[in-house]
């Protein structure tokens, strides 16, 4: 899967509250949560977001509370990818199982904001077309390259019996 | 090679005959917990599943806490979702709003996680159990549907740092102190991905109130839990529970990814200032910072010896002119106690005011919301920037005592220096 798109450039320890506040919690509709998706930090994020925008942070993306209604609402105000030097373990499992494509790399100094980045999840590679670079992660385990492609965990779930 | 505890309790939960750090495994799951903000996405996608009933009625607890009592229509409807679910599965450990109580304190109280299980909670302080001996960890709800559907989760085993914590604690200091003083020596990513786990004398020494209160937080420097062995007092704690609890602890030759050792008798208590856990100073430094409201609280601190310390400082007190004082027992049984034993008085008459548990305040919820400016000492566990109300508000994390002693005086304030 290639995704191409603007970046949205943002530092470390970025937290679920700051990505959509609680009292947003109130809805679990990711159109609607997208709406307020970094508010707290960013008043204008949603309407600077263009669909196939991507975020690019640093270190500790997503800290703090377990709610998916934050990956939802990355999603629902049109965001097609986050990368990230770091993500927190609860983030990280639930974009994989709602199907919220990322990828970790250390190499976010180098992506400016408004740059026009091209990442490949199947083979790690980030272009920066802007920049004419390109820089090589890891992709994922297989196991969850697995959930992945089928489309987030239930729908895994649904195809493997797992013992 | 040995085992960790964490090793050990996971190894306990999958079919493999032995696992290691970074393997992928399948787990089975004790208690699958969620609440109102995180079950009903949860419970939409196993009915979009397709799955009928849930894997077994009996190990799924449902608690609304966050915004309940209802704060509103839209949260009022969140929580009819999980009476609903419950009522159609049968799911006895459904609570209702005057039998409920934050769900991390309402658990182990019931004796519903104990030690030896797994544990998995749509909610990211689900770490707290971890002061029982139980691998408990935060996910997000499209896991929890998962295990509604066949009882199990995946994890990757994560590494073990162990703390070891030396000497005597000092009078004020607290298990919230210790974890504060630790999220600040490592950051609030110190322990991503990895397990903490806590031990040496000073542990050995501390109540179950003030484990809890420590595990609680391990979330806070990005570990997947935070963990207790089981000892006497762990025994004492669940001896009274139907079910059998099973105690494991680590191998004397387990393999730590890192180990520290700290000498924790000059230790004072600590703060942690915004906006985040990690920005901890002792109490003594912090000087003249206004107040304008302090909460204590919440899964972190909401525990019966927390409110008897409060009430020990605030008995025959008033609060500073101007400053809103919020007590908020975790569950009804702790709210019981402190009727009878006359703490809810001491609060209501230093000029507190007593409320039904709930999250609350704690995430920006309902029952005491921030204005721009304002300034808040609390005993909870998170001072992201707007987490308690206004992105122009700011909130100081702190343990019982130094957050009654700065209603007191209107400042943060280390109790030692009340008059």
């Amino acid at each position: 899967m290639i995704i191409k798109g603007k970046v949205h450039k943002f530092g470390n320890d970025i937290n679920t509250d700051d990505i959509i506040a609680a009292k947003y919690l109130v809805s679990t509709d990711a159109a609607e949560l997208g709406k307020h998706c970094m508010e707290t930090i960013n008043p204008n994020f949603s309407q600077a977001v263009s669909p196939g925008d991507i975020i690019v942070a640093g270190n500790n993306f997503g800290c703090g509370s377990s709610r998916e209604h934050a990956p939802l609402a990355i999603k629902g105000c049109g965001v097609a990818a986050v990368l990230a030097k770091s993500f927190a373990a609860i983030f990280f499992r639930n974009a994989i199982n709602i199907g919220l494509p990322f990828l970790e790399t250390a190499q976010i100094e180098q992506i400016n904001h408004g740059d026009m980045i091209e990442i490949d999840l199947a083979t790690g590679i980030i272009k920066n077309i802007t920049q004419n670079e390109s820089y090589k992660t890891q992709a994922f385990p297989e196991f969850l390259q697995q959930i992945v492609a089928s489309g987030g965990l239930i729908n895994y779930i649904k195809k493997n019996k797992v013992k | 090679m040995g085992y960790t505890l964490a090793e050990k309790l996971l190894l306990a939960h999958c079919s493999q005959k032995q696992i290691k750090p970074g393997e992928f495994i399948q787990a089975h799951v004790d208690v699958a917990l969620a609440n109102d903000i995180t079950a009903p996405l949860a419970i939409a996608e196993f009915k979009k599943s397709g799955f009928k009933k849930v894997f077994n009625k009996n190990k799924i607890v449902l608690v609304p806490d966050h915004f309940a009592p209802a704060k509103d229509a839209k949260s009022a409807n969140q929580c009819q979702v999980l009476a609903d679910f419950a009522k159609e599965q049968e799911i006895k450990n459904y609570f209702e709003v005057g039998c409920m109580g934050i769900e991390h304190a309402l658990l182990p109280e019931k004796g519903i996680v104990l030690p030896g299980d797994l544990v998995i909670g749509a909610d990211s302080h689900t770490c707290t159990y971890g002061a029982l001996g139980a691998y408990a960890t935060g996910m997000g709800s499209t896991d929890l549907a998962r295990a509604y559907i066949d009882g199990q989760c995946w994890l990757k085993v994560p590494p073990t740092i162990k703390f070891v914590f030396q000497g005597k604690l000092n009078k004020w200091v607290t298990g919230k102190d210790l974890i504060l003083y630790t999220i600040g020596q490592i950051g609030v990513d110190g322990a991503l991905y990895k397990v903490m786990e806590f031990c040496g004398p000073v542990i050995s020494k501390l109540g179950m109130d003030d484990r809890f209160s420590m595990c609680n937080m391990a979330i806070e420097a990005g570990a997947r839990a935070g963990l207790i062995a089981p000892d006497a007092i762990t025994k004492k704690y669940v001896a009274a529970f139907k079910r059998k609890p099973k105690f494991y602890q680590s191998d004397n030759d387990a393999v730590y990814e890192k180990i520290y050792t700290w000498d924790v008798s000059k230790l004072e208590p600590q703060v942690a200032c915004p906006h985040l856990p990690s920005n901890v100073r002792p109490a003594r430094s912090l000087k003249n910072i206004k107040v304008d409201q302090v909460v204590i609280g919440s899964c972190t601190n909401g525990r019966i010896s927390d409110l008897r310390i409060a009430a020990k400082l605030l008995k025959n007190k008033k609060v500073a002119r101007g400053v809103k004082l919020i007590i908020f027992p975790a569950t009804q049984k702790i709210y019981l106690q402190a009727v009878k034993e006359g703490l809810a008085e001491i609060f209501v008459r230093a000029g507190g005011i007593f409320s039904t548990p709930t999250c609350g305040p704690c995430l920006g919820g309902h029952m005491g919301i921030l204005a721009d400016g304002e300034v808040a000492i609390a005993t909870t566990n998170r001072n992201f920037l707007g987490r308690m109300g206004s992105p122009k508000s700011f909130v100081y994390l702190s343990n019982p005592a130094v957050a009654a002693a700065s209603a007191l005086t209107g400042k943060i304030t280390h109790p030692d220096n009340l008059k």
